[in-house]
């Protein structure tokens, strides 16, 4: 049988041409160049600006710590600027 | 409400990650506030535009809520026939609970091919919400120029030459448009003020008729600025007030919160300059220097920000 | 037996409106055109008396209509909204998008001439140019068919093996304004008949959904699909099409159970074919006109015969082989233009048909009524002389040729 990555034909897709991934499957990571953000728990107050600024929703917060979801993350550099504790740099990878 | 972000942050991301919105775009950080505000999952319409074509490459998607795209100019359209559908639905007692109905749509979508569409919804008195996600040039096809391409601004087709500095005409005033359809909510947010934005969003769903939500929505590829600026510059255009943030309930036009502080201390409000400088679109006012059109600018600024104070009873 | 009908003095454009009160429709979008206007002023009465219950959206274009319209079918609504001419040719990107989307909205298109110069009479140019857009097409000779017509097209397009939006139409003025005893079915039967919208359902991601916008099962709908998948998209679109076929036949065969009315084999309609030795092939009312020529003709002993063709899109290629089968000599009637092609477009769907018979007749292009030019009796009696000069000479010098022009 054909391997998961084929294309499907015309009588396996759904009517319509209703979308049936979600988009998460593509890991933007690998959009990044050379730098990407790293947090300092340390200076992390989780005042989750990074959070509501992400374009990607790359940054998490679980509750109790934030985390960055490096899958996804393209390197813009807007939770870094945006950051008021200074706790977020753009570091080479 | 209270506009807590940990609250906020267990509200499942109804826009996932992995689409393909460029690094640093503003418009997905407008749309992931916008949803955060709603309650549940609303039906989004989208006209084609940047946002529609990153979050829908078949046969993938990136929302996690009911939506549709037809085609460019008729989001609102859409959304007529959605939110006039659901009625027929409530009367019959066949709906549990009526879903928000949102159009999300870019400045093409509702300055100039939408505008017709947008018009006759809001005329209509739909119950819909109508967010526009403005990066002020018809950015998916090239950055062409639109009616919400601020004077003077570089675009495709508006080149700057020894003949003609860029754009023009002036910006569209589209948010006092919409006032004029007697519309009942209408607000100009910007993502860099979340707070602001997600209580105004909020208000304009809980409307039972149509509201209208001007964003600002820096683009780093149009705008000519690196990827990291987009927040820093939607907040500029609030501090230069080229972009104040006001809200109109039923006619009364309120200023808000973050634009305040430039009314009771007008020394406080950064000059033009320091907006335009700051973006590659504009650099041809810098290189030679023009400062008429500079000046031509913050002039229009002044005024259009003076109108607003104005009908908030503010000088 | 058929069910009890009454007579009701209707024109194309109020059986439409009738049809549509009784079939159970959610919501209309619509913009008033001449000559379709009489429609959706009646469904504004009937709303408004409280004579029906739907919701009426008066947009402000056509291609708002057909945006409101794809939206309400979207999240499951029984749709449906007439227009003609400019109005058509406005909506027409979206026509393409609600086939794509699969939504079994119904429209009545009063065929009506495309400007220009601006013109408000019949001609098939309008409708002709959505030829492509892979609506159902079915065409009606009077009011009545227009009545019967516009219930069937519901069941047609809701069909779980087609569902694709359906146009019906009609003759600008000549049908649409034109009134006729209508025989008309009850309320409960027509409800009956056409029943509730019933969406089908979608496997996605592991579930089987229903297809509509929905917080329970969230689908996107209109994505962007690149050269990887858009032909695949269309080729289902295609598929559709040809199962149609089935479809109005069957529906043709249920409908006359249920009135004793059907329209030919639900396809094509011929009359006085089988021994014809010349025929027209036309659409719309003119073949009502062209039947009383075939009959005064053979009153005289010319054994000249007529194919109604009802459904245009799907076309009936296999239908027509037969029904001309020992003909010598086809006159196509087209009321629209060729403008480059070959012929017009009924005339190219024609030639193209019997192309691979082993009997060919000659088939000749008769462009007609554009603008709503009478076609006169004696217009119709022309061109059957001019097919049997045909005959007899063996030889045919022009294949395009124009009726009834100055």
């Amino acid at each position: 049988m054909s391997s998961p990555s084929a294309k499907l034909g015309w009588k396996d897709i759904p009517m319509g041409g209703v979308s049936w991934k979600l988009s998460d499957e593509s890991k933007t990571g690998d959009w990044r160049g050379e730098l990407k953000p790293v947090l300092d728990n340390e200076k992390c107050t989780a005042c989750l600006f990074c959070w509501i600024y992400c374009p990607d929703a790359a940054i998490l917060w679980d509750g109790e710590k934030v985390t960055i979801k490096y899958d996804y993350c393209k390197g813009c550099g807007i939770c870094e600027k945006e950051c008021p504790f200074d706790a977020i740099a753009m570091k080479k990878e | 409400m209270a506009v807590n972000l940990k609250e906020l942050s267990k509200k499942e991301e109804l826009l996932a990650s992995g689409h393909s919105l460029c690094s640093g775009c503003a418009a997905p950080i407008v749309v992931r506030q916008v949803l955060k505000a709603v309650e549940g999952k609303p039906i989004i319409t989208n006209s084609t535009g940047c946002l529609e074509v990153a979050t829908s490459i078949y046969p993938f998607t990136a929302w996690r809520t009911p939506w549709i795209h037809t085609a460019f100019e008729n989001a609102a359209a859409n959304a007529s026939g959605i939110a006039a559908m659901l009625k027929v639905y409530e009367k019959r007692g066949e709906l549990k609970e009526r879903p928000h109905v949102i159009a999300f749509s870019g400045d093409g979508g509702t300055f100039d091919i939408g505008f017709q569409a947008l018009s006759g919804a809001f005329e209509r008195g739909h119950n819909y919400l109508h967010v526009l996600y403005d990066n002020e040039a018809y950015m998916n096809t090239g950055i062409q120029r639109s009616g919400g391409t601020p004077h003077g601004a570089w675009t495709t087709t508006s080149q700057t030459g020894k003949a003609v500095p860029g754009k023009q005409e002036w910006k569209k005033p589209i948010a006092r448009i919409m006032v004029e359809h007697n519309a009942p909510y209408v607000a100009t947010v910007s993502p860099a003020y979340w707070q602001d934005l997600i209580t105004k969003v909020r208000k304009g769903l809980a409307v039972d008729g149509p509201a209208f939500i001007h964003a600002i929505a820096p683009c780093p590829r149009g705008w000519r600025t690196p990827s990291n600026e987009s927040v820093e510059l939607a907040r500029l255009a609030v501090q230069t007030c080229i972009f104040p943030l006001w809200e109109c309930e039923n006619g009364d036009y309120k200023l808000s919160a973050p634009s305040m502080p430039y009314v009771k201390r007008p020394e406080r409000k950064k000059p033009i300059i320091d907006y335009l400088k700051a973006q590659g679109r504009f650099r041809h006012l810098f290189r030679p220097e023009r400062p008429e059109i500079i000046e031509r600018i913050q002039k229009h600024v002044d005024k259009e920000w003076g109108i607003i104070l104005k009908r908030a009873g503010l000088t | 037996m058929s069910v009890t009908q009454k007579v009701e003095g209707l024109n194309g454009d109020e059986a439409v409106a009738y049809a549509v009160k009784q079939c159970n429709v959610d919501l209309v979008a619509a913009y008033p055109i001449t000559p379709q206007t009489i429609i959706v002023e009646k469904l504004s009465e009937y709303v408004s008396n409280g004579e029906v219950d739907l919701e009426f959206v008066t947009v402000e274009s056509e291609h708002s209509a057909m945006s409101a319209c794809i939206g309400a079918a979207a999240v499951g609504g029984r749709i449906f909204t007439a227009t003609a001419s400019a109005g058509l040719a406005l909506m027409h990107e979206m026509n393409y998008v609600a086939a794509s989307h699969r939504l079994p909205i119904v429209m009545a298109v009063c065929n009506r001439a495309l400007s220009g110069p601006i013109n408000i009479h019949v001609d098939h140019s309008d409708s002709m140019g959505e030829r492509d857009s892979s609506w159902l097409q079915i065409f009606s000779e009077n009011p009545q068919e227009v009545y019967d017509n516009m219930i069937q097209a519901y069941r047609i397009a809701e069909d779980s093996s087609v569902q694709l939006p359906c146009m019906v139409l009609l003759d600008g003025f000549v049908v649409s304004h034109t009134m006729q005893d209508v025989a008309v079915l009850s309320d409960e039967v027509v409800n009956e008949f056409v029943g509730r919208r019933k969406l089908p359902f979608i496997n996605i991601m592991g579930k089987s959904v229903p297809y509509k916008l929905d917080v329970e099962n969230p689908l996107t709908m209109g994505p962007l699909a690149l050269y990887d998948y858009y032909f695949e998209h269309k080729r289902q679109q295609e598929e559709a099409m040809k199962n149609a076929k089935d479809v109005i036949v069957k529906m043709n065969d249920e409908f006359a159970r249920l009135t004793g009315r059907k329209i030919g084999d639900g396809l094509i309609q011929p009359h006085r074919m089988e021994d014809a030795d010349m025929a027209l092939i036309c659409l719309g009312s003119t073949a009502g006109t062209t039947r009383t020529v075939v009959n005064e003709l053979r009153r005289k002993g010319v054994r000249v015969g007529l194919v109604k063709v009802r459904s245009f899109r799907p076309f009936p290629a296999r239908e027509i082989i037969d029904a001309v089968k020992g003909v010598k000599a086809v006159g196509v009637l087209d009321r629209s233009g060729a403008y480059g092609a070959v012929g017009g477009p009924l005339f190219n769907e024609i030639r193209s048909t019997l192309y691979d018979c082993d009997e060919r007749p000659f088939v000749v292009d008769y462009i007609y009524g554009l603008g709503g030019r009478d076609m006169h009796p004696t217009l119709i009696k022309e061109v059957y002389d001019d097919l049997e000069r045909i005959v007899k000479s063996g030889t045919v010098k022009q294949t395009l040729k124009f009726v009834g022009v100055r």
